[in-house]
């Protein structure tokens, strides 16, 4: 060890200097990529969101402030009174409904109110209720991306866990299911769509055949993807199908960290498959449970290319999602601004679910 | 047979009904392709479905090939998904090498920034995007001559230079590395070997895993790209398949030339994820946990 402690005490400040160029030849490539393409583009879209930048245009940009947020955010409501003759009484139309004051005019008439459109309304007693938004394609694509992940996170992993409690047990050959359920997960999301539109076909498709002859034809054939009610619960089915493989390696790792004497003490204290379950396998899964929860939420919040490909936001918007209005403003209709201040609460989304993850791990950390 | 015969026998009829609802849509995929339209629909309802039996031809394949640029797009994936593995591999391992296993000034933070990074998600940054790659100026090849080009879309290299650097990867990468033990460089320094050849020759030949698990999982991300291309590629010349496949889809073809379709965008991938299925299903699986 003698020459070692030797080259150790020289100061060779000559080798300092090509070490320092190596670091620079070494982690630049890398360094300057992330900078361009996703530091650049991330404070784009900060700084664009207060613009009315477009894709191309002649016109100069100008700072707009917070208006493409205002657009975006921006929601309302009002209570409108039904219309009453000179003598009090309602006046019913031409169906006998109870007639009110068209919403347009009273829009137009009003410079305040000028920019909002009808999102929603009903009507309760002798009175119409309505909620107005500035783009309400953007409310209402929140609200269908909010529908999927609260649909499709519970189901797939669910049917992950599942799964993985399925394949982890000693059988001749069961790697080969796990190939299996895993395989949707290798196939393109684009692929997939394509195959499962045929499925989902309403004269042609196998769910509806399925359907028909378990009911002995008493549920009558579903418009999977044409009916508004139907739409989005098929994509989140299908999406469910396709990416459960992941969370299901992921559950399977979890469930070979449990240690089996637990299982065994369990066993010699007469416990049935559902309270070990319960109260063994469950608590042992609860980091890998919080952890698969959340990776989940974050991927399913950016959902667009099964609704690209199936459903192109309809029937009736039921299928937008906040990702695919982003596209839909920022690519197709050019408004880059706009995109980019949906791309931005989006983020704002993401970032707070992460934080929120990184506080559930951090309170488990303490005790 | 005993009780503990019919239970296993059980499970397996169990685990075969689930593979079935897994399998059958990829199946069907890859049967049909093969099948003319009538014997699809027929053969639609019973086990038929998913078994290669009846009248079977490629003509579904020549229709594609006829009616689409399908070898163009091919290609082009191939080409994107190839290069930006290899240019990714090389890149991301380099940056992890110095965050590991080398001491400078501000590697503390840059690591720290690197895994700041990872919860950028693509789709939050592919709008600026767009306009960034609109305004950058290339060089392109056009009726067998260079010519200057003022945007970089409808280009190869738009759908690669953005994803070759990664910060999920770099982590990868860094996980991998700050692993092996210290005392090999430490050897290889003395004997004057520079930061690059302890590179090359110490820490990747010990890498290998890493670098599979890295290289699968960018290469199932190239491969299935969607969004972006679609944004950035407006024309044929360096259009990839999966938006090749929908423009397919969105006309309207009959089912059979479309799921030929779908059965060639899918079987390479398949093809490399039976071979190497068990590296495959341990990196998925190791990549989730890690990240």
């Amino acid at each position: 060890m003698e020459p070692k402690s030797v080259t150790r005490l020289q100061p060779d400040i000559q080798e300092q200097k090509p070490r320092r160029r190596y670091v620079f030849l070494m982690s630049t490539p890398a360094l300057l990529g992330l900078f361009m393409f996703l530091v650049i583009p991330f404070f784009m879209a900060v700084g664009m969101s207060f613009t009315d930048q477009r894709l191309l245009s002649p016109n100069e940009t100008s700072w707009v402030g917070l208006r493409n947020y205002d657009r975006l955010l921006n929601v309302s409501g009002m209570v409108q009174e039904p219309v009453r003759d000179e003598a009090g009484q309602l006046v019913l139309d031409g169906d006998g409904q109870v007639e009110y004051p068209r919403l347009r005019t009273l829009l137009r008439s009003d410079p305040a109110m000028a920019d909002y459109k009808l999102f929603s309304s009903w009507d309760l007693g002798e009175k119409r209720y309505i909620v107005l938004a500035k783009d309400p394609h953007f409310i209402q694509s929140f609200i269908n991306t909010l529908l999927f992940v609260l649909l499709v996170v519970p189901l797939q992993c669910g049917l992950a866990l599942a799964l993985a409690l399925l394949i982890n047990r000693q059988l001749r050959g069961i790697f080969l299911y796990r190939t299996v359920f895993f395989s949707p997960v290798v196939t393109s999301i684009v692929v997939v769509s394509i195959v499962w539109s045929f499925l989902y076909h309403k004269d042609l498709g196998l769910f509806n055949h399925y359907l028909q002859a378990m009911s002995f034809g008493l549920i009558g054939p579903i418009d999977w993807l044409g009916d508004p009610a139907w739409s989005m619960p098929s994509i989140v089915i299908m999406s469910a199908w396709q990416a459960a493989g992941v969370q299901m390696l992921i559950f399977l790792a979890g469930l070979q960290g449990i240690s089996p004497d637990l299982y065994e003490a369990a066993d010699l204290d007469g416990a049935g498959p559902w309270s070990k379950f319960w109260h063994i396998t469950l608590p042992g899964l609860r980091n890998t449970v919080v952890f698969v929860v959340i990776s989940t939420t974050i991927q399913a919040f950016g959902l667009f290319t099964q609704v690209d490909v199936m459903t192109q936001g309809g029937p009736q918007g039921s299928t937008s999602t906040v990702m695919y209005h982003a596209v839909t403003k920022g690519f197709r209709e050019q408004d880059i601004a706009y995109g980019s201040a949906i791309s931005v609460i989006f983020f704002l989304v993401i970032l707070g679910i992460a934080l929120f993850q990184k506080r559930l791990f951090d309170s488990k950390g303490d005790k | 047979m005993s009780v503990k015969h019919l239970k296993t026998l059980g499970w397996y009829l169990f685990l075969t009904g689930i593979g079935y609802v897994f399998l059958f849509p990829l199946l069907f995929m890859l049967v049909s392709s093969l099948k003319p339209e009538q014997a699809i629909f027929a053969d639609l309802y019973s086990i038929r479905a998913i078994l290669p039996v009846g009248e079977l031809s490629l003509d579904n394949y020549r229709q594609v090939f006829e009616k689409s640029n399908v070898s163009l797009y091919f290609w082009n994936s191939l080409f994107i998904t190839v290069g930006t593995v290899i240019m990714g591999l090389f890149v991301n391992s380099l940056l992890a090498f110095t965050l590991s296993r080398m001491s400078w000034r501000g590697q503390k933070l840059v690591l720290a920034v690197v895994i700041a990074l990872m919860i950028i998600p693509l789709e939050a940054i592919v709008v600026p995007l767009l306009l960034l790659a609109s305004k950058l100026p290339s060089i392109g090849w056009e009726g067998g001559m260079l010519v200057l080009k003022s945007s970089w879309l409808n280009t190869l290299h738009v759908q690669m230079l953005p994803f070759v650097a990664n910060s999920f990867f770099i982590f990868l990468f860094y996980q991998f590395f700050r692993d092996i033990p210290k005392d090999f460089d430490e050897a290889a320094e003395l004997d004057g070997a520079t930061p690059f050849q302890i590179y090359r020759h110490i820490i990747v030949p010990m890498s290998g895993p890493v670098f599979a698990t890295v290289a699968i999982l960018h290469f199932l991300l190239m491969w299935n790209q969607y969004i972006w291309p679609i944004m950035a590629v407006q024309g044929e010349d360096a259009r990839p398949l999966m938006p090749g496949i929908q423009i397919f889809f969105g006309r309207q073809s009959s089912w059979g030339e479309i799921m030929a379709y779908a059965s060639l965008v899918t079987l390479p991938v398949l093809a490399v994820f039976l071979m190497f299925q068990k590296k495959f299903v341990t990196s998925l699986a190791g990549a989730g946990i890690k990240g």
